[in-house]
This record gives C-alpha cells, sequence and structure tokens, in this order.
C-alpha cells in the first residue's frame, strides 16, 4: 500500500483520521469530540473531503498528543461495525499477521 | 572485544541524558514533532505502523555475552520480548515507548550499546564480515579498520546532514560475506602482488529504487590514507549529492550522473589536499585500536578431536548439522558455528529474550563470551573448542538455533515487511514463513543446494531482494499485495543484481512461482553439484521464465 502521508486527499467512502499517540506510538482515532480513542469502533467517520480535510485538520493541530495523523478509508458492515478500509489499517488495528515469538 | 576509554563512556552517557530531556521537552509540548523528528532519528527512533521502533548498532556485527543479555533485558522490559536482527547487524525493537525510550538507552549504554547513527542522514553503522577475526581466510581483523572508521564518523561535523544516508562495509576475505557491494562504500582489504596490505575501495552501491553496485575508483589504497580517502569521497559526495529529490540523493545516483571517473577524479583532488595533514594513520594511532580489541587466550589444541570424530560418524543428526553451520576458525581446535535464526515457520532475524539469554550463557560457556550478528540475520558463536561441539550442539537444539538450514532455501533474509513497517506495500514475513514450510524437507533442500532468498516488502530493499538468487520484492496493485520475482543475483565477491522472470504475482501465488523457479533449476542444472545461481549464470533467466510462467500465463 503506498504510504498514506504520500497521498493526496480523495475521499470517496467513508473515512477516519488516524495517528499513533505520542508517548507509546500506539495506533489512535480521532473522535467526533477532539479527543482521541484507540477504538476504531468510536472514531468519527465522514464521508467528503471537505469534512476529511476538516478533521485532519484538527488531528494534526494536536501536536502535543499525537504523531503524523492521516486519513484512513473504513467500510461499514450492514450491523454498522466500522473495519478498516484495508490491509495496512487492518494490521494496525490488528497487529501483525504473524504469530509474535514466544514470550511477546 | 572492544574495549571503551573514558571518553566513549562519558559520550554515552552525555547523549541519554540529552534525548531524556529531548523526550521529556517533547511529551511536554516543548518540541513539535517536525522538531523532535530530526532528533530522535539522531538515536535510531523510528515511528513504525503500530508503535516506535528502536534500532541499535552493533558495530562490526560483535556482541560480548553482556551485551546480548542487555538485549534481552530491553526487549522483556521495555518491548515485548523479542528483537529482530536486521540484514545491517543491527536489532531492533519494534514496540517501544516513547517515555521509556530514555531508561532503555540509559540501560543499552551502561552496556556499550546505542541507536546513534543508526538512522537519519548519517554515515550508518560499519559492518563487516561476522567471522572476522576469526576465519582463516582474512589477511587481517578488518574491525580494527571498522573502529577506526567508526570513531571517525560518529557525530563528524561535517558530515552530519549529507544528502542521504551513507553506509560502509568491509571485508579482508576473499569470500564477501559483508556484501561489500551494495554499500555506499565498499571497502576489501588484501594484499597486493608486493605482499603489502591495502583497501580495495568501490562507490556507488545500493539497492532500493535504483539499484547499483559499488564500483572501483581504488584498486589499492594503502592502510595509512584509508580516513583520508573516505573523507575525501565523503566531500565530494556532501559538495555534490542532490539535496532536492530523496530518491536522488544517495551517493550512487552521483556516481552514475558524472560518471565513475570522473567521480574518483574529483575524490583523488580533494585527497591530495589532505592525505598526508592530521587524517594520515601513523601505525600507533593504528596499533592504539588494536590493543583495545580483546582477543580469547585461545588454548592449545589440535584438530578433529577423536570425539568430534566418532560424533561425525555414528550419529546422523549431529553430522547435518555440523556440516551446514560449523566452519573452520583460524585456530586449531576451535571452529565458527552459525545459529540458525531461521525455525520453520518464523521470523527470520527473530530472536526472544530467552534465546539470547540462553545464547549468552552458551557464549560464555563455550564461545569465549562472545557472539556474532551477521547481515544474513542469524548468529554465530565465534570461538567454539571442537571437543565441545556435540554438548553445544544439544544445547543449541533446545533454544531452537540449531536447524541446519545455513544457506539454503530457507535460511531467508526478510525485512519486518508491512507487518511492522510504514514504508512498507506489502508484506515479507508470511511470505518467508510460507517458504520455510514448502522447504521444511530438509534432504529436499541440500538437493537444491546453496540458495539465498531475499524478500522486501517495499522498493527500498532492507531484504536486499536484489542480490538475492531468488529475489522477492513486495509491491502493491489496486489495493492488493503482489510479488516480483527476480533471480541471479547475488551479495558476495561476483555480486550481481537479479533480473526479472516475469509479471509480478499475487500473494497467494508467490511461494507456489518459487518453488516452480527451484523445480526448472532440478531440471536445467547440468551436475547436481551445479548451484543454482550457476545454473542461472550459464542459461540465463529465459529458460526459468518458460518453465515457471508457460502454465500460469496460460493459465
Amino acid at each position: 500500500m503506498t504510504s498514506p502521508l504520500e497521498q493526496k486527499l480523495k475521499v470517496k467512502g467513508p473515512v477516519v483520521v488516524t495517528a499513533n499517540r505520542t508517548r507509546d506510538g500506539i495506533v489512535i482515532y480521532r473522535t467526533a469530540d477532539a479527543g482521541w480513542t484507540t477504538d476504531l469502533a468510536e472514531a468519527a467517520i465522514v464521508t467528503t473531503t471537505p469534512a476529511a480535510q476538516e478533521l485532519l485538520k484538527g488531528a494534526v493541530a494536536d501536536d502535543v498528543g499525537a504523531v503524523q495523523a492521516y486519513v484512513a478509508p473504513v467500510e461499514m458492515t450492514a450491523d454498522r461495525r466500522v473495519l478498516p478500509g484495508n490491509l495496512r489499517e487492518r494490521i494496525r488495528v490488528a497487529g501483525p499477521t504473524i504469530a509474535l515469538p514466544v514470550g511477546a | 572485544m572492544y574495549v571503551y576509554d573514558e571518553f566513549d563512556w562519558a559520550f554515552l552517557e552525555q547523549r541519554v541524558a540529552e534525548f531524556r530531556d529531548q523526550v521529556r521537552r517533547r511529551l511536554a509540548g516543548e518540541l513539535t514533532e517536525d522538531e523532535f523528528k530530526l532528533l530522535r532519528l539522531l538515536n535510531g527512533v523510528y515511528l513504525q505502523l503500530h508503535a516506535y521502533m528502536l534500532r541499535i548498532g552493533i558495530p562490526y556485527g560483535t556482541l560480548s555475552s553482556e551485551q546480548l543479555r542487555a538485549l534481552a533485558h530491553v526487549a522483556r522490559t521495555y518491548d515485548r520480548g523479542y528483537g529482530h536482527f536486521t540484514t545491517r547487524q543491527n536489532i531492533q525493537f519494534h514496540w517501544i515507548k516513547l517515555e521509556q525510550l530514555p531508561d532503555a538507552m540509559g540501560y543499552l549504554a551502561q552496556h556499550r550499546l546505542h541507536g546513534i547513527q543508526t538512522s537519519g542522514n548519517s554515515i550508518r553503522n560499519v559492518t563487516t564480515d561476522q567471522w572476522a577475526g576469526v576465519t582463516p581466510e582474512e589477511i587481517e581483523d578488518p574491525r580494527i579498520w571498522a573502529e577506526l572508521i567508526r570513531q571517525h564518523t560518529t557525530l563528524h561535523p561535517e558530515f552530519s546532514f549529507l544528502p542521504r544516508k551513507f553506509k560502509i562495509a568491509i571485508t579482508a576475505s576473499a569470500h564477501d560475506r559483508a556484501a561489500i557491494k551494495i554499500h555506499d562504500i565498499s571497502l576489501r582489504l588484501y594484499r597486493n602482488a608486493e605482499g603489502e596490505a591495502g583497501f580495495e575501495v568501490g562507490v556507488g552501491g545500493g539497492l532500493g529504487r535504483i539499484p547499483y553496485l559499488a564500483q572501483t575508483i581504488k584498486p589499492f589504497l594503502p592502510r595509512r590514507d584509508l580516513l583520508s580517502y573516505i573523507e575525501a569521497i565523503l566531500r565530494v559526495y556532501n559538495q555534490y549529492g542532490r539535496r532536492d529529490n530523496i530518491h536522488k540523493a544517495r551517493i550512487k545516483i552521483l556516481v552514475h550522473q558524472i560518471g565513475v571517473e570522473k567521480f574518483a577524479e574529483e575524490v583523488e583532488a580533494e585527497w591530495q589536499t589532505i592525505r598526508d595533514g592530521p587524517l594520515a594513520l601513523e601505525p600507533s594511532v593504528v596499533a592504539e585500536i588494536a590493543t583495545r580489541f580483546r582477543y580469547p587466550a585461545y588454548e592449545t589444541l589440535v584438530d578433529n578431536p577423536d570425539a568430534l570424530t566418532s560424533a561425525r560418524l555414528t550419529d546422523r543428526a549431529f553430522a547435518t548439522w555440523f556440516n551446514a553451520c560449523v566452519n573452520r576458525h583460524k585456530v586449531r581446535g576451535y571452529a565458527i558455528v552459525t545459529l540458525s535464526l531461521k525455525p520453520e515457520g518464523g521470523t527470520p532475524g527473530d530472536a526472544t529474550a530467552e534465546q539470547m539469554d540462553a545464547i549468552a550463557d552458551l557464549a560464555d560457556r563455550y564461545s569465549c563470551g562472545e557472539i556474532r550478528v551477521g547481515h544474513e540475520q542469524n548468529l554465530v558463536l565465534p570461538n567454539v573448542r571442537q571437543r565441545d561441539l556435540v554438548e553445544l550442539w544439544r544445547a543449541l537444539d533446545a533454544i531452537g538455533v540449531a536447524l541446519p538450514n545455513i544457506n539454503l532455501a530457507s535460511d531467508i533474509i526478510a525485512c519486518p515487511g508491512l507487518d511492522y513497517c510504514s514504508l512498507a506495500n506489502a508484506r515479507s514475513i508470511p511470505v518467508a514463513q510460507e517458504l520455510t514450510r514448502r522447504f521444511r524437507d530438509l534432504d529436499v533442500a541440500r538437493n537444491l543446494g546453496r540458495l539465498h532468498i531475499n524478500i522486501s516488502g517495499c522498493i527500498n530493499a532492507c531484504g536486499h531482494h536484489h542480490v538475492g538468487h531468488i529475489g522477492i520484492l513486495g509491491v502493491e496493485k489496486n489495493g492488493e499485495e503482489f510479488y516480483q520475482v527476480t533471480i541471479g543475483g547475488r551479495a558476495d565477491e561476483k555480486a550481481e543484481l537479479g533480473a526479472l522472470i516475469g509479471p509480478a504475482v499475487p500473494y497467494a501465488d508467490v511461494a507456489n512461482v518459487v518453488e516452480d523457479i527451484a523445480a526448472a533449476y532440478l531440471e536445467l542444472r547440468e551436475r547436481s553439484d551445479e548451484l543454482f545461481i550457476d545454473t542461472v549464470k550459464r542459461l540465463g533467466v529465459e529458460p526459468f521464465r518458460e518453465r515457471v510462467y508457460a502454465t500460469r500465463q496460460a493459465g
């Protein structure tokens, strides 16, 4: 997957804004109340480029709390669950697709 | 082992204190990420998909048992219980927290370990042969020269902001285990016809988006001139290297664009102004560095003690391991032992904290307290008494690092890929794991003979796919993982870049393609001892392409 950080913003479906938390690097998502969550289900979801730009703008402004914010695609299931929209984001949500070494 | 002096200790202590303050300021909002990023990269701290990553250099691939235990401690205390040995004699921790990094770094510094210049546009860890100092093939220990370069280039004010990263590798053996030709500067220490030792100097090697092999610009450089000549190369690069385009900033592009002859002329002109200055290496300076390498007090022993000979004759499993993993030592009665970090279904180069601790203990008991790290992502115990080999083999087997697959198809080099890396386009590790399963039968693998498979998850080529006998590069096509496959690459003294065998294949088919290449080789080789790489050299890509892609194109 081309790094999202290198992609031009062109929203064609539901997206969220994601980043890594500054203090420990874990994956976080921007919420509707201008906060962050580690749970994708609680992320603010937008569907237009202006709305994504607005959400991203707020996220980038929080330089203390989050690092490398960007817009990432999500999928909405019929039962309204939110799933990451590509392999890279699936890996960011669920961790490596491989078993980590014993003890990890 | 290299012994630190008080300057080395003070320097590291100051660096940790400085980084601790930088982290504090970052977390307090006094430094922006843009400001901090540069500082963390100077200390080997990246941000990957799930977490920060700390890369620690292992100069010339040499570790003491105490250092390996320190790495195990960091893995256990600050990470998730394991570390990943890379293709450049580094180790990476992939789950480290920024707020804990200063403590981790402080602990590592107490054990002479750090991440300085393991990232950013700096002169990276100087790498060398993992058998340095113990192989009978070499003319002298290249680590002394690597250490001189390390000291000279660490925090070198003129070269702290190069156009791009800069990698130097050195070997002192005819057989190149350090992959020097894929480095920005390649150094081969050898004796000329007069018997004088000196360096063949190459420049402009590097993989990535536009791969090149290093080209020789100085066939013989006297040892005294090593630092001044490297300085001259770096000055020319620093002055003329491109800073406007990250993809064209490596020295290889400069060398290619102006031509190697012109580049060599520029270096020569610069060098003439400094060669007899303070950088000329007086023998006393080299001798002083050499004295700070401690060598084991080897015992007087004989080669092939009876117990070893008997075990090789009577224990098939031991004999298999011996043939795959044990090599000649320069001292009679000793051996060099390679530990495979390529178990079936495992991640190439990963070692758990428990394995690191156990290997450190075994190094103390059997290898004079020393461990080596090779760019192939395996470890080495460099000083094993031959009479201890049977006992050591059992102990290594008990911790899962005695698989006799060194240089075979399952001894795969792979980058972390999309499972960890924010630059990656595709996964590397699951592909490697599947291939270790396909080639799990060691009789099949041995029949294939020496076969190096290298996998990279993106064009940055950390898995050195261009120089794999079979190279696999992950790419993205319409959001799906695809893999380009090359054959015919090699990283040794006959280094070559591989050639594409056909169109990229999807994730589900890449292991099948590799198996088909292996089958084609068995069909095409002239004799059972013609190596894969030699068959490709003799016949070219086409016969392989025909066999591997015929059915795929038809389907």
